[in-house]
């Protein structure tokens, strides 16, 4: 009998636990990231640092690149076995009344992923490991000056454009995938589930706007 | 009515398959779609061609035998029916009807719109039953049975495993049919026996098939002629979770 995580239902388990994780990160990274706006930068770079330093974040980091890792191979492995189940494809494209997103999950996932490889390169690994990140003292301590770095980057404009199509993307794979995850794990009751579906909605909204917000505002107003 | 027919030709499984297109004039718009292409078919013997195979048996919406892929929507432009159902009053007169098989790689095509549906049978053999004799019919009440568990495996013993849901799904999977099956059981008592073999050997014979994978894109639900809701799936997969972990 196969391993609960070969068969098709288990690599979805996985796929859908792994995407709730990181529905749970955005929530994080947007909160952290809306410190930038503020007046001081301090705030935001003194937030970074914690994040970059404090040893259960350290942990969750490593965790989350494993959320990231398990959500994409198994997409990825999914999306194949999807390819493969039908060999030969209709001359007349489908138009059964379907949620319009769930039908480009994988390509809107190819572009995150693109998205997310530029994202890590800009802020993340050039602050850890490339350098050329200004340092900034506070009580003594000091601090990658972040915050300046992330302001020079979205007041280049294409970098904007990117930033806002991208999480735009973002937006539309959220939208299927949050109660999508949900059924998946076979939470589907006949009161919760639509509260689950305005729930994912209302998330998807604040996040995709919010996250928008930060390259949009700096632009403008910085 | 008059229309042009685009229709799916293939010798058999091995040879490659091509677009036919039929004219057809003066159907009743009361006419079904499988009487329709009784017409068709009758010009073309008359004509000493060979005649178009398809999957039909009873004709009224309960065998699940007909199946043909209409306009890019199983069982054709209309919702909750099977194409016997269908009738050519659906369509605007001069229409073009795109008619395609079944497509998906558990389904081999036997020849023209026939394809062999044998894949969903040995899901059933695989675990859809229960191994003990039942016996003659008990007597009402004798196992106590609440009206809304007794309603839910109604509706999931309504499925006629036509196949529609594995046509319509972009990834040709099976889930919707398989979580009637397994939901049909898993509601009553006489099933919860043998409900966690039964879940493990259906998906496993399932996956081996080489169905595709659920990603909850809700067409199934959308073209199956019996409204196999897509909660089943959500309790196919609860099933499958709490049999693999006890």
């Amino acid at each position: 009998m196969s391993n609960i995580f070969s068969s098709s239902v288990g690599k979805k388990f996985l796929m859908s636990f792994a995407g709730l994780f990181l529905v749970v990160f955005l929530v994080v990274h947007l909160s952290i990231n809306l410190l930038v706006l503020k007046e001081s930068p301090e705030a935001f770079n003194k937030a970074a640092h914690f994040m970059s330093t404090n040893p259960v974040i350290r942990i969750m980091e490593i965790v989350l690149f494993g959320g990231f890792l398990i959500h994409m191979i198994y997409g990825v492995i999914v999306s194949i076995q999807n390819m493969i189940a039908r060999p030969i494809n209709y001359k007349k494209t489908n138009n059964s009344q379907t949620s319009y997103f769930s039908k480009y999950m994988f390509h809107t996932a190819v572009v995150i992923t693109i998205f997310l490889v530029l994202h890590l390169l800009d802020f993340y690994i050039r602050a850890k490991y490339i350098g050329g990140v200004e340092d900034v003292y506070y009580e003594g301590i000091k601090h990658h000056d972040l915050a300046a770095l992330v302001i020079a980057r979205f007041h280049i404009q294409w970098v904007v454009i990117v930033y806002v199509i991208a999480l735009l993307i973002l937006g539309f794979h959220l939208h299927h995938g949050f109660q999508s995850a949900f059924q998946t794990l076979g939470l589907n009751h006949p009161v919760y589930t639509p509260v689950i579906k305005a729930a994912g909605l209302i998330y998807t909204i604040l996040i995709t706007l919010g996250f928008i917000c930060i390259p949009i505002l700096i632009y403008f107003f910085k | 009515m008059d229309f042009t027919l685009r229709i799916w030709r293939q010798e058999n499984e091995q040879s490659k398959g091509r677009f036919e297109i039929y004219k057809i004039t003066n159907v009743s718009a009361d006419s079904s779609f499988l009487e329709m292409l009784d017409l068709l078919n009758q010009q073309l013997v008359d004509k000493f061609e060979m005649p178009i195979c398809f999957d039909h048996d009873c004709r009224e919406g309960i065998c699940g035998a007909c199946g043909l892929y209409i306009n890019g929507r199983p069982h054709g432009p209309d919702d909750a029916i099977t194409t016997c159902q269908l009738h050519m009053r659906k369509f605007k007169d001069g229409d073009t009807i795109v008619i395609e098989p079944w497509r998906a790689r558990p389904f081999p095509i036997i020849k023209d719109l026939v394809v062999d549906r044998t894949a969903l049978d040995k899901i059933i053999e695989a675990g859809g039953y229960i191994s003990v004799n039942t016996g003659g019919v008990p007597d009402a009440n004798e196992i106590p049975i609440s009206k809304k568990n007794a309603d839910i495996a109604m509706d999931a013993a309504s499925c006629i495993g036509c196949g529609a849901c594995v046509a319509a799904c972009k990834n040709a999977s099976a889930m919707l049919f398989v979580s009637a099956k397994i939901s049909q059981f898993a509601m009553l008592p006489q099933g919860r026996i043998e409900a966690k073999e039964r879940v493990k050997r259906m998906i496993d014979k399932m996956d081996e098939l080489g169905f595709g994978n659920c990603t909850n894109t809700g067409a199934c639900e959308a073209e199956c002629p019996k409204e196999i809701s897509l909660t089943h799936i959500a309790r196919l997969n609860r099933e499958y979770f709490a049999a693999k972990i006890s």
